[in-house]
């Protein structure tokens, strides 16, 4: 990067690229060659910075300007302004909520403050399709000592030291997996990447991949030298066509370099590494499932034992990790199994990347430090909650995962204080839920997922979560008894016990978690027929003011059940068991005399009654 | 999920003979091009079973779609059983045996979409076209889906058309994209 | 040795054992819905999906499978604490609330595994009331599918893709919606089912049940007009009794020949009959093969291959088309007995075709698809009218209230009810191929057979192979049973690199005895040991073994057919194999 004075990054996430990003880098790159500018700076396209939120970003280095929602018409002003003339661009300048004052640079922002990115390290800073930057933030030099300092074992002690644990969700240490699947001795082992991010609201797999694909790669080939394996799969998304293209543009220069292929860096190690694609399988995720589906067949998880790691692709052994597990690699060999044990708490080493988004400011990806809070998180990071609205809950680890209220915002979060709190670190999802949202529809969203996605093979996960979506549909409908809150509770745990594999056992969550901490809004589904938040259509009543009505019969003619009484000039009413909640009346009346209550109008019904 | 096809083999089109990697010769009712386009596909993964879903990928992406017969000729042509083959196409939500439509509509139904009002926007599109989500309108012109998460979860809600994606959408907003491709 | 402890009593087992299998050492019975095992055949289901048999393991947080589980030293194990028992009979309790309630006219109760665990665990409420999966009812010639009643146990799925090879069914769909399926849920008559029957012989539940003609029958029986004549097959009489509790092995021909008659058929007579008859035309055809070959004949094809098994036959069409000229011509003992008693005996009592009606009893499934096929109607009439299984005709003789236990027994009338010990071991994988070798060794050396028992071709193995000295003449003769291995020598033949002169092959495991139509064995594979030991046991006790030898064979000959193989023998008792189809496809005629 050295010959220029100046680089222009701008963002090309997904989150981004959907605003336009790629026009904006195009106006940008035509601007600076027509100025003739084209030797002293340079425009890069880059991976996901995280902060979506206000996309599309343009970050001008070496001073650290970070531009918010720059449109491709703004390409003309940055240039002239800032690039020729040194000064910035105010009006596209990040604006801090708390102070009203643009932040001039990044580093002071809130959003970036707390965090501390290792696995997105290069995310935002390099062209992940030039190699060349990559290896100038020292890729592939991990692999490089490996190769010629360190033995497999010696190498697998490392990451054992260092405490990396699995990213994907169950948080097994990755380095006993590592020894375990290099014990096993076969002609034959595989290194398997998965990157079938299919948690809905979780997306730092693929921002890792878009953004620092070699990362991903370099950590494949340490992992396939110290187990012992020649070949690699990265098992990623049909979904995710940017990440795919990077990948294979990563894997083919990567070759050309000698990184990958035979006799890597002039040693007796090869590695190289193929690509297979998922098709829309939330449960290919379970590793077992995935492993049935990269040999063609239905994602049907099996039971374990036997482990990947004992009989996995092809019934060899075979390691799977996850993207964002992988992407740790690198930086603990280079960096030391002790600096990066020193990140963290006592059990959960290093830092965890979350997608953060719902009801919040600063919507985005994040990295921060294990056993960083909750509040941290929402109020630092996140910018606080969106419209000035109260905190209800926040929602971690996906359709796996449950959701921690007010009183877990200072528990510092780990995989331990999460499980705990009846939730999961999950991939890393993290919706944050406001006074509007509803918390048996958010427990009933999930489930509805699940159902979706259960693949069908084991009983309780197939017919028990289709049972406790239809209970959960029938509360919010206003149709729910306390005994199909019991119900709940027994059927959640025995699916949860009695489950094949980690999708069923952990599915009840969004249940048992909200039935834990929300058990308020159940009772007043059931017993009083009342949603606080509005949520549940059923649950809201159409309601003629008295005040307001003169009695004009418009309503009354457009109510497809006829649940509207009263005669002309009378004030009139609607019987609340016939309603079906269409909303016909409220659209006709022109008095604004018809309102929406999320109470049920008992004095109303009384007259009708 | 259920796409239940019936099949007549008295309404057969075409009758092109197929010769599958076993050597047991069939007739499928499919053009000849589209067949060998399919035995080229199968043959770029050496017919490898284990290929399969690398295989529907690559016949969906030329086709559009996955109809009964092409599944056939891929069973035979990477000799699995043809039941087989519709076991995975009907497992994986990706795969599909009904033609989208010229404009497919995704609405991204992920968690932070949801909360940000996903639903009541699939709503408005389902009413606006009168179609079930996996449905195409009868013009062939729409089709809706929903999908989980492109991650662009700071623009949520989230709709694509075809390629295109459309941030913050709101139900009221839903007219206005169908319009611009209803010209 | 692995000590483990399960319900506090300590049990030794060795490493790799499961914990269900350990449990039973002690005498616990941990109850087991989609596991399914036939061991002496290595054949195995257990996708652990049904979770029924899961058991506590101390230190493991969640609940464990007993059938997947493989006990370790020192486990400490709970089978029926109450979170087992809540868990097992919550997922029951799921289970059966996406299953249909008609259990009092479902063609499985009393057989159905689901039920009796409902019965086991005292289900006395559903608590868990919501959406059913509904499906469309196939009914093919064979076999009815009604997968609304399927629990997903896949043995179907195991049986008919791994044991089988036959690929005709898959599951399909997913998550709730998920269920067993043909391709493009086609019926099964367009797929390339083989009616074996073996999916409907392992179904718990009555998702898959054969096709009952057993009312065809009474209304036949009731018809002054028609006169009925029943043939039963050798597998038959060595299961029957099951049905009536009897020990597995119980050879009851006699009574089931005094219950037929008490049914009101005019004539009962036995396939062993025509299985003998059959002998004479696939021996011989296999001798004149076998002699062309050894001239030198560059037309004659070899290996030949058994064609009684009507399962065998529809494999055979669908997977080898381009091999059609290589099984033996000669038709099945089931269609052969048609053909003679519509002809040869109707002529005899002066019956006309259409006045007669042929019943079989039969231990499989498929018998009742090639009974439907064109080639052995003759204007129409089918030789054969209607196939019933063996569970069907039990379930004829309660509907009856015939006492069957306490029956004389009877003999089979004459003159088709005559036959060998050679027809009688039919029943057994190996049997018809050493009948071959009882008849071709006479026939061709013509010399007297001193050891009628080829035990070398008996047994259990799915391919077994066998040498057979023919008077200096070493005959290479290959047996399978299972189409899953039969498949395995058809690849050989196909490559050219098959050894055999002769290969026999039956569609099931352990041939007819273990039909799709034979009672239940619910996994005991001691009880189709049984069957065929009892099968070797009626053929000992026969003092005709050699099917050339049974006087109503040769008087058939004599005063009917000529010689085997002549043009007669050829019209009525020989037949020729097409190309199938599979719905979507069509197998291009060669």
């Amino acid at each position: 990067m050295s010959q220029y004075k100046m680089h222009v990054l701008v963002c090309a996430g997904t989150g981004c690229h959907s605003s336009e990003s790629n026009l904006v880098y195009e106006m940008l790159r035509d601007e600076v060659e027509r100025k003739g500018l084209g030797r002293e700076v340079q425009i890069i396209s880059t991976g996901c910075f995280g902060f979506c939120e206000k996309g599309p970003i343009v970050k001008i280095l070496p001073d650290n300007t970070f531009y918010t929602q720059v449109k491709p018409s703004d390409a003309r002003e940055i240039v002239d302004e800032h690039v020729i003339k040194g000064r910035s661009v105010h009006r596209l300048l990040y604006t801090d909520p708390e102070t009203m004052e643009h932040v001039l640079d990044s580093k002071h922002m809130g959003f970036y403050k707390k965090q501390l990115r290792i696995a997105l390290r290069n995310c935002g800073t390099i062209d992940p399709e030039n190699i060349d930057e990559s290896i100038a933030r020292n890729a592939y030099q991990a692999l490089g000592r490996v190769l010629t300092e360190y033995s497999p074992q010696d190498t697998i002690e490392i990451i054992k030291r260092s405490g990396l644990r699995g990213r994907g969700g169950a948080g097994f240490p990755t380095g006993l997996k590592w020894e375990i699947a290099g014990r096993n001795e076969a002609d034959q082992k595989y290194v398997v990447c998965n990157a079938d991010e299919g948690d809905p609201g979780a997306f730092m797999d693929r921002s890792i991949l878009e953004g620092d694909p070699h990362s991903v790669l370099e950590a494949m080939a340490i992992c396939g030298y110290c187990i012992g394996a020649t070949k690699g799969l990265v098992y990623i998304r049909a979904e995710y066509p940017l990440a795919i293209r990077r990948l294979k543009t990563a894997i083919a220069q990567a070759r050309d370099y000698g990184l990958l292929g035979e006799n890597i860096l002039g040693t007796s190690f090869s590695f190289d590494v193929s690509m297979k694609y998922g098709a829309g399988a939330f449960v290919c995720g379970e590793e077992t499932a995935l492993i049935h589906s990269m040999e063609g067949k239905r994602g049907e998880p099996s039971n374990k034992p036997p482990f990947p790691a004992q009989s996995g692709y092809l019934g060899k052994p075979t390691n799977v990790n996850n993207v964002e597990t992988l992407a740790n690699v690198p930086v603990i060999i280079l960096k030391g199994a002790d600096w990066f044990s020193a990140i963290g708490t006592e059990k959960s080493k290093g830092t965890k990347v979350f997608a953060l988004a719902g009801k919040i400011n600063n919507v985005g990806l994040i990295e921060v430090p294990m056993g960083i809070t909750l509040r941290e998180i929402i109020y630092e990071i996140g910018g606080g909650i969106k419209n000035g609205k109260k905190f209800k809950a926040v929602q971690t680890g996906g359709p796996s995962g449950g959701c921690l209220t007010e009183e877990h915002l200072d528990t510092p979060i780990d995989y331990e204080s999460l499980t705990a709190a009846g939730s999961m670190m999950g991939s890393g999802g993290m919706i944050v839920l406001d006074e509007d949202d509803c918390m048996v529809s958010v427990a009933k969203f999930f489930l509805g997922f699940t159902v979706e996605e259960s693949c069908g093979k084991c009983a309780p996960c197939r017919i028990g979560n289709k049972r406790l979506h239809e209970t959960l549909t029938k509360i919010t409908e206003g149709k729910g008894t306390q005994e199909d809150i019991e119900k709940l509770r027994n059927l959640g745990s025995v699916i949860k016990d009695t489950s094949l594999c980690g999708l069923g056992q952990t599915s009840p969550n969004p249940v048992l978690s909200t039935l834990d901490n929300f058990m308020d809004e159940y009772l007043e589904h059931v017993h009083e027929k009342k949603c606080r938040s509005g949520q549940c259509r059923s649950l809201l009543y159409y309601v003629i003011s008295a005040d307001d009505c003169i009695g004009c019969m418009a309503c009354k003619r457009v109510c497809p059940t006829h649940a509207i009484s009263g005669e002309k000039k009378e004030v009139h009413v609607i019987n609340q068991e016939i309603c079906i909640k269409c909303g016909a009346c409220m659209e006709k009346c022109q008095f604004d005399a018809i309102s929406l209550l999320n109470d049920y109008p008992r004095v109303a019904v009384a007259i009708n009654n | 999920m259920n796409q239940k096809l019936s099949i007549a083999p008295e309404v057969f089109t075409y009758m092109e003979k197929v010769t599958g990697a076993d050597g047991v010769e069939v007739i499928v009712n499919l053009p000849k091009e589209k067949i060998e386009k399919i035995n080229d596909i199968c043959h770029s993964f050496d017919n490898d079973p284990r290929e399969l879903i690398n295989v529907l990928h690559e016949t969906q992406h030329t086709f559009g779609y996955l109809p009964a017969e092409v599944q056939d000729v891929i069973a035979h042509n990477l000799t699995l059983p043809v039941a087989h083959v519709y076991g995975v196409v009907t497992f994986y939500s990706f795969f599909t045996m009904i033609p989208k439509g010229e404009h497919p509509i995704s609405v991204c139904t992920g968690t932070a979409c949801y909360v940000r009002g996903a639903e009541k926007v699939l709503d408005e599109f389902r009413k606006e076209l009168d179609i079930k989500v996996g449905e195409t309108t009868p013009d062939g012109r729409f089709s809706i889906n929903c999908l989980r998460c492109v991650g662009a979860c700071g623009l949520a809600p989230v709709v694509l058309v075809g390629e295109k994606v459309y941030g913050r959408v709101s139900p009221d907003g839903v007219k206005s994209i169908l319009e611009e491709y209803k010209k | 040795m692995i000590t483990l402890t399960i319900d506090k009593k300590k049990v030794e087992v060795e490493k790799g054992t499961t914990i269900l299998k350990a449990a039973r050492k002690v005498g616990i019975e941990i109850p087991t819905l989609c596991h399914f095992e036939l061991c002496d055949m290595g054949i195995e289901n257990k996708p652990g999906g049904c979770r029924i048999c899961v058991v506590e393991v101390e230190g493991r947080r969640n609940l464990a499978p007993s059938c997947m589980t493989q006990a370790e030293e020192g486990m400490v194990i709970k089978t029926h604490n109450i979170r087992v028992l809540n868990a097992r009979t919550t997922v029951l309790k799921l289970i059966i609330s996406d299953h249909p309630f008609d259990c009092l006219v479902c063609a499985k109760s009393g057989q159905c595994e689901l039920q009796h665990l409902a019965t086991q665990f005292g289900i006395r409420s559903l608590p868990y009331e919501g959406e059913q999966s509904h499906y469309r009812k196939d009914t093919s010639p064979s076999i009815i599918r009604d997968v609304d009643k399927c629990i997903m146990c896949r043995r179907c799925e195991m049986m008919c893709n791994e044991v089988q090879t036959v690929g005709a069914l898959s599951a399909v769909n997913r998550g709730f919606m998920s269920v067993v399926a043909p391709a493009f849920e086609m019926n099964l008559e367009d797929s390339p089912c083989t009616y074996c029957g073996q999916c409907v012989s392992v179904c718990p539940t009555g998702a898959l049940t054969e096709v009952d003609h057993t009312n065809d029958i009474i209304r036949a029986l009731t018809d002054p007009t028609k006169t009925v004549v029943v043939q039963t097959a050798p597998a038959v009489r060595a299961a029957l009794g099951e049905e009536f509790g009897l020990e597995p092995g119980t050879l009851v021909t006699g009574k089931m020949v005094a219950a037929l008659r008490e049914l009101g058929f005019d004539y009962v007579f036995d396939t062993d009959f025509s299985a003998d008859l059959t002998i004479m035309e696939e021996g011989t055809e296999l001798l004149q093969r076998i002699r062309g070959h050894l001239a030198g004949d560059p037309d004659v094809r070899l290996p030949i291959l058994t064609s009684c098994c009507p399962g065998w036959v529809n494999f055979f069409e669908h997977n080898f088309p381009d091999l059609l000229d290589v099984p033996s011509t000669a038709k099945s003992p089931q269609q052969m007995f048609g053909a003679i008693a519509k002809s040869y005996f109707a002529d005899k009592i002066g019956v006309k075709r259409k006045e007669m009606i042929v019943v079989s009893i039969m231990p499989c499934l498929a018998k009742k698809y090639e009974c439907q096929r064109d080639e052995f109607k003759v204007d129409g009439n089918p030789d054969v009218d209607f196939s019933i299984s063996t569970r069907e005709l039990a379930a004829f003789i309660k509907k009856a209230n015939i006492d069957f236990l306490n029956l004389p027994e009877e003999d089979f009338d004459d003159p088709l009810g005559e036959s060998t010990g050679a027809g009688v071991i039919f029943g057994n994988t190996g049997g018809v191929i050493e009948a071959a070798c009882r008849t071709a060794y006479e026939l061709h050396t013509g010399k007297k057979l001193e050891r009628v028992a080829f035990t070398e071709l008996r047994g259990m193995e799915g391919i077994r192979s066998a040498t057979v000295d023919f008077d200096g003449l070493p005959l290479n003769i290959g047996i399978a049973h299972g189409l899953g291995n039969a498949r395995k020598l058809l690849d050989d033949v196909r490559s050219g690199q098959s050894v055999y002169h002769a290969i026999e092959i039956m569609a099931c495991p352990g041939g007819c005895i273990g039909g799709g139509g034979q009672p239940y064995h619910h996994g005991n594979s001691e009880i189709l040991s049984r069957r065929a030991a009892a099968i070797y046991s009626e053929d000992e006790r026969k003092s005709i073994r050699k099917s050339h030898e049974n006087p109503s064979i040769i008087r058939l000959y004599e005063e009917y057919l000529g010689e085997p193989g002549s043009h007669k023998a050829h019209s009525l008792l020989h037949t020729e194999y097409f190309p199938k189809t599979n719905g979507v496809t069509v197998h291009l005629q060669s």
